[in-house]
């Protein structure tokens, strides 16, 4: 029998794994072991599919074939691999990113009629960002403006993207010379695919110069437009409470799962949910109510704004269905296992497959059409309730463990939780820095791996970051792990942060690690980065911040993504484990080397987590000192 | 804002807003919406809500209106558990107090419950701008709010003269458990009113928004702002009008609401009681609320956390002090007692350490004084001490502030100072010794005169004087390791070795179009800023002449031009200099003002450049005494081939480093060569030709181009066969 404690750190996750023993589930760690030994060219990044003339793969050992049948070697195949994960991954972002701004399109032509608009403000800014006239006009007519912006972007020939224009004058310099702006969203996508074509661009350092071309018009593209949007749509998110792990799920209510990373698909669900018909109908059925949970970044998005309960992150996804006490789990887009089927069969948890991009085989396909969203997700609950009544009482397994926690935070509310409505500003933030109470920011975000054990990655990072006064953003899945772990309480600054942090922390009432979001969201740390540098004090540019970023526990092609824009925007970022890029020393060394001299941002790949935070603290400690601030206040280096 | 600080502040924001509104409920049902509120003498309407919300509240419907406002701002009260961020909330919280107490306070004037008994009450405009424009320029320090009581009168007192003592104006009121330090100060006799700098405004807490008021006037009156530029107001508070409350004796909700609506004007609170305190900057420019339970210790503590600049007035010794006693002479046959020279052993050293090790204003003697002196023996060892602490200081500004030491000294009358670190020589008077001065009265000097000048670096100056041989034997030791450090660190300093340079435009107010560069390897043109003076300048007044400037991209290393140099110049000469080199004489030479202590000058004839002084007024060379040359030098224009500079500029490695350098200097006055004596002789070492000072001509050998010829010829002179200059 596997230890439970090598896959999980985490009580509620080991307690179900524990319980599924000798049951016929077979989960994401069943099947990452029987992989073993996985493939090494696959590891390496050295085996090339992407014409007939192969499948090649170099040998790295040096003694076989150092070429490709086309003649591309190892340096070539890597690089060429490497932009297909980021055009993958800045795809899903952007995609994701176009559908928020069609419908806010959609919503200002009055074509849609169960979402409006919430964050005046939010549209207004944003308006005045692309010049549309706002006196005299009304939201809805701004709102059609802006969505075609939005739109425009995606489709941009020229360029550049207007959210370039949000990042610091000498960060624009930087991209200039390095000629990685991106000029549309999809061009750069569309490009790279062009690019890995056999037989077009053969030089690595140029196909990864425009990997960061293509992940900057994710980060500062898709992925941005994705935030506003949803923020001008579903209103940008305040702190709020909330509740994370499997033992949100409830033994006597009808418990429903939305998974994945949409927002506008949560949101109907939270308000239908809620009610009173079918309140009724689940009460009827012999429930004590509806509990509607997330999974994954789509829990993030309902819980900042409706403080919908988590129950968990990517690894658990399975595990949440073999509760047995899960009625229903509608899933979107991304991130979403094939092998939540088979768990479902197990059980009579019906899985529903919303989008049309996102198809599972024997799954039921119930299209969500924003145009008819409150209709469309009370036919999808009711399915929901009436399945309670399939529920078998006598497997229902849930684990007791569940955390309080507070998230929300976006960029804007920042400026205010500091300074209140009339001073609203970052001063405190960067005083605390200069000052030496906090060492510096750091970005933890990203997936989980059944590679490292389950929120292992996370945890150890960010403890290690917190004792040494490094304040911690975090979203996705990493975000759900912190709450897990008590990080997203207030009451964590007394445990684990520093003696600076854990002052700051209880001066302004925050937890150590700010809970920023889903994985889009990531778009919110680059902008607070941007009014951090507002604030004054910390330098001119992104890469002068005593900050780094980390995505420990990482596997997605997003999180390639977001970690070339990461580091193209100038942070230092560690991954925990190495992209498949090992199989050319070349690329690794222009990842982890050279990209600081063109970008000011370079990688780290790191797979004890203890060792990662050394280096980012190192990093910030350099950052301090090229910054002259003052030592810090409580302790060494 | 610690999670009880921020539950008491919201829970006593939602009791005054009650207050207020209950109060304004009784009003209109009395008197009806459209009664006119108002209080006395003020164009201001009600002042908080005026700067905030741009009000002009005129009758109690308006009131109504603002108190809705303060409704809006007060949120629900930190939970125990899971608590959401609450500091802006509090800082909300402490606004919508300050709105609801200036509606009680018109109200209670509305019903003649105001100015309370021996209280002053609302403070007029005509007060504002008598005492009030002192209190932003800087003449009078501060202010201090004081709410509560002492625990006995003798304390209450003791405070009030420690805070005139510094000119702090005092406005005292409030309460703690029924006694109020108005009624301390009447029974102990203390005079009160403006004239006497302590002004009682209320014995409630409510009325301490009288001087929070009084404030926010500032910012509207003498910072030029508009009414409703709400957060350009409350950092006006911030960053000029350096209030701190001091609340003494235990605080309660009224309290910690009122204080919470001076934090957000970035008042301090100080108080002396066991409080949870808030340490973060950001919204105060230091700490935010502190607690310092030593009543001795309480008013320097409120100055260090408000980073309140005290001025002594009057430095207390018994003889006169100024600018003009600074030349003065103490001859031998006056002399009653004098140190160092060559008579005994004398040292100043000055150096910071953590502000907790330096007691302000302390200032010991270690060993006997001037009056127990041998009266055959007129000369004792001597060692000043001067230790400085202050958050922004750094340690590169000690040698600056060392320095002053000489000038601070001479400055007393019958004082004589000549030389600096370990070569002091310190002379006082017969008159002065008979005045009562004494060797402490040193270390007041050096405390009151560091703090008037140097207030922006430095919080805090203790002194020790020693007259014991060992003692200063043993602070020698100390000290001239540390003088050969700084030596090290000012020499090793290069242009290359720092990212920033510092702009000097003090003199744009009569060369408008003119803009120095300092860098380490090229002072100032008037030889009175160095590269560290430029820094620690920038320190003490940010917004100063004296500006720093990233070097950015390198555009032409020999040249010595920067991207953001240039940028930076043709900004700051209105558009008149595009590009300026730092290196070279003829290609893109800096400006000059008029400032400059030589002038530096080719000659074409003999390949090389002659430098002049200011204090020299013969002929030179170039055919044109150092007058006439600055005439076609000064005046904020590039003159290709002529340039003021510092005279330490030359023996630096970077003298005109882009035509050749040092080995360039074909002719300089005699005096100058003196002047420069060991640095000169160093610099000729250093390019290999200790002989080089004898080959540079003087006015002695050469005062036309004729004599200076055959002269170069004769000794060797390099310029003779260096590349051609033109």
């Amino acid at each position: 029998m596997p230890d439970v404690t090598k896959r999980s750190v985490d009580p509620a996750t080991q307690q179900v794994l524990k319980h599924i023993e000798g049951q016929p589930i077979k989960t994401t760690w069943d099947r990452h072991d029987e992989m073993q030994p996985q493939c090494g060219f696959g590891q390496l990044g050295i085996c090339c599919t992407n014409c007939y003339l192969g499948p090649c793969r170099i040998d790295p050992f040096g003694e076989g074939a150092q070429q490709g049948v086309c003649g591309a070697d190892a340096d070539t195949i890597v690089a060429r691999n490497l932009l297909r994960h980021i055009a993958a991954g800045a795809a899903a972002h952007s995609d994701h990113g176009r559908g928020v701004a069609h419908a806010l399109h959609l919503v200002g032509k009055g074509k849609i009629h169960d979402y409006h608009i919430q964050d005046e403000e939010k549209l207004k800014q944003m308006a005045k960002m692309y010049d549309i006239k706002i006196e005299g006009r009304s939201k809805e007519e701004i709102a059609v403006d802006l969505g075609d912006k939005f739109l425009g972007d995606f489709g941009s020939q020229e360029g550049p993207i207007k959210f370039i224009s949000r990042a610091p004058r000498k960060r624009i310099e930087v991209w200039k010379k390095a000629g990685i702006i991106p000029r549309g969203v999809d061009r750069e996508i569309v490009e790279a695919m062009h690019r890995v074509h056999i037989g077009v661009d053969n030089e690595y350092k140029s196909i990864i110069l425009h990997g960061m071309r293509a992940s900057l018009g994710d980060g500062w593209g898709g992925s941005m437009i994705a935030t506003e949007a949803q923020d001008i749509l579903l209103r940008t998110p305040e702190p709020i409470r909330g509740t994370v792990n499997l033992g949100v799920l409830k033994e006597d209510q009808v418990n429903i799962i939305v998974h994945g990373h949409e927002a506008l698909l949560p949101e109907a669900a939270a308000k239908v949910v809620k009610d009173p018909e079918m309140i009724k109908l689940a009460k009827e059925a012999g429930a004590n109510g509806i509990n509607l949970a997330g999974m994954c970044c789509t829990a993030n998005e309902v819980l900042m704004r409706h403080e919908v309960p988590l129950a968990g992150n990517f690894l658990q996804q399975e595990l949440a269905i073999a509760t047995g006490a899960v009625e229903m789990m509608m899933v979107d887009i991304q991130c979403i296992m094939p092998g939540l089927i088979d768990v479902a069969k197990c059980f009579h948890t019906e899985i529903i497959t919303t989008s049309e991009k996102a198809k599972f085989p024997g799954v039921t396909f119930i299209h969500f059409d924003e145009h008819d969203a409150i209709n469309i997700m009370k036919s999808i609950v009711k399915k929901a309730i009436e399945n309670y009544k399939k529920r078998d009482k006598s497997r229902v397994f849930i684990p007791k463990d569940k955390k309080d926690l507070v998230a929300g935070i976006s960029t804007e509310v920042i400026s205010c939780i500091l300074g209140g409505k009339y001073l609203n500003t970052f001063k405190p933030l960067n005083e605390a820095i200069i000052n030496g109470r906090i060492r510096g920011v750091a970005g933890v975000v990203g997936c989980n791996n059944p590679k490292i054990t389950h929120d292992y990655g996370h945890l150890t990072l960010v403890k290690e970051l917190l004792k040494n006064d490094v304040i911690v953003l975090s979203t996705g899945c990493s975000a759900i792990a912190c709450g897990k772990a008590g990080f997203l309480q207030p009451e964590a600054a007394f445990e684990a942060a520093g003696k600076g942090l854990k002052e700051v922390c209880e001066a302004v009432g925050i937890p150590p690690v700010l809970h920023m979001g889903s994985c889009v969201d990531n778009s919110r740390i680059l902008i607070a980065a941007c009014e951090v540098l507002k604030a004054g004090g910390l330098g001119e540019d992104i890469s002068d911040l005593p900050a780094a970023g980390a995505a420990p526990e990482w596997m997605s092609e997003k999180a390639i993504s977001i970690g070339f824009y990461f580091v193209s925007s100038g942070v230092f970022t560690v991954l925990g484990g190495a992209m498949p890029v090992l199989g050319s020393q070349n690329v690794t060394k222009f990842l982890t080397e050279d990209m600081e001299s063109v970008c000011g941002g370079k990688f780290a790949f790191e797979a004890d987590p203890l060792k990662a935070a050394t280096l980012m603290i190192d990093h910030i400690n350099k950052k301090r000192e090229a910054l002259r601030l003052r030592p810090m206040m409580y302790q060494g280096k | 804002m610690s999670k009880i600080v921020a539950q008491a502040v919201i829970r006593g924001a939602h009791k005054i807003y009650k207050e207020a509104e209950d109060k304004l409920t009784k009003a209109i049902q009395d008197k009806g919406e459209s009664q006119k509120i108002e209080f006395p003498n003020t164009a201001f309407y009600l002042p908080m809500a005026n700067a905030l919300l741009a009000k002009e509240a005129k009758n109690l419907k308006d009131a109504k209106e603002i108190l809705q406002h303060a409704k809006t701002l007060l949120p629900e009260i930190p939970t125990d558990k899971v608590w959401l961020p609450y500091l802006g909330g509090a800082l909300d919280a402490g606004i919508a107090t300050l709105l609801s107490e200036e509606i009680i306070m018109v109200l209670r004037y509305l019903y003649k419950e105001e100015p309370q008994a021996d209280c002053e009450g609302f403070f007029s405009d005509t007060i504002l701008r008598s005492l009030g424009i002192q209190l932003v320029d800087g003449r009078m320090p501060g202010f201090a709010a004081i709410l509560g009581a002492a625990p006995d009168n003798k304390t209450a007192v003791e405070i009030t003269r420690q805070l005139q003592e510094r000119n702090i104006l005092i406005f005292a009121g409030s309460s703690t458990n029924g006694r109020s330090i108005i009624d301390q100060l009447k029974e102990e006799n203390v005079q009160m009113g403006w004239e006497n700098y302590i002004v009682p405004y209320g014995r409630d807490t409510l009325s301490a928004v009288y001087p929070l008021h009084w404030a926010i006037r500032g910012a509207l009156t003498f910072g030029g702002l508009k009414p409703g530029q709400a957060k350009k107001c409350l950092l006006y508070c911030k960053e000029r009008v350096f209030a701190f409350g001091l609340a003494l004796g235990e605080l309660d909700d009224y309290k910690y609401a009122t204080g919470a609506g001076a934090i957000t004007m970035g008042f301090p609170v100080i108080a002396d009681t066991d409080i949870p305190e808030i340490k973060p900057s950001g919204i105060t420019a230091y700490e935010a609320l502190v607690k310092e339970l030593d009543h001795n210790k309480i008013v320097p503590r409120c100055i260090e956390v408000r980073g309140v600049k005290v001025k002594v007035a009057k430095i207390p010794i018994p003889v006169m002090y100024g600018a003009a006693f600074e030349g003065e002479r103490v001859r031998k046959e006056n002399l009653y007692v004098e140190f160092g020279g060559k008579v005994s052993s004398a040292l100043e050293y000055l150096h910071s350490t953590d502000t907790d090790k330096v007691e302000d204003g302390k200032v010991e003697l270690i060993g006997p004084d001037i009056d127990n002196l041998n009266s055959a023996k007129k000369n004792m060892p001597l060692g000043i001490e001067v230790i400085v602490a202050g958050r922004k200081f750094n340690k590169d500004f000690e040698p600056i502030l060392e320095r002053q030491v000489h000038r601070y000294i001479n400055w007393a009358m019958g004082l004589m100072h000549i030389g600096q670190r370990d070569m002091i020589w310190i002379r006082i008077n017969k008159e002065t010794a008979e005045k009562g001065f004494r060797l402490k009265h040193i270390g007041i000097i050096l405390h009151a005169m560091i703090h008037q000048e140097y207030s922006a670096i430095v919080d805090k100056v203790q002194v020790k004087i020693y007259t014991k041989e060992e003692d200063v034997e043993k602070l020698g030791k100390q000290a001239l390791k540390v003088f050969s450090e700084r030596d090290e660190r000012s020499s090793g300093m290069t242009d290359e070795s720092v990212d920033t340079f510092y702009s000097c435009t003090l003199c744009q107010s009569f060369a408008p179009n003119h803009v120095c560069v300092i860098t380490p390897e090229r002072l100032g043109l008037c030889g009175a800023y160095s590269w560290l003076d430029g820094k620690a300048s920038f320190e003490i007044t940010p917004t100063g002449p004296n500006q720093p400037i990233k070097k950015g991209e390198t555009l032409d290393d020999k040249l010595g031009k920067w991207k953001n140099i240039n940028d930076f110049v043709y900004d700051k000469s209105n558009k008149n200099v595009q590009s300026v080199s730092m290196y070279s004489l003829l290609v893109d030479p800096q400006t000059s003002c008029g400032c400059f202590e030589c002038i530096l000058a080719v000659i074409p004839e003999v390949n090389g450049v002659m430098i002049v002084n200011r204090d020299f007024s013969g002929m030179t060379p170039c055919g044109m005494t150092f007058t006439t040359l600055a005439g076609s030098v000064g005046g904020g224009v590039q003159t290709p081939g002529f340039l003021g500079v510092g005279k330490l500029y030359v023996v630096s490695k970077k003298f005109i480093s882009a035509e050749g350098g040092f080995k360039r200097l074909v002719w300089m006055p005699k005096e100058l060569k003196e002047l420069l004596g060991d640095k000169l002789k160093k610099r000729c070492e250093e390019i290999g030709d200790p002989d080089f000072i004898n080959k540079i001509a003087d006015e002695t050998v050469a005062t036309t181009i004729e004599q200076l010829v055959p002269f170069l010829e004769k000794v060797g002179h390099p310029a003779v066969s260096m590349p051609s200059l033109v």
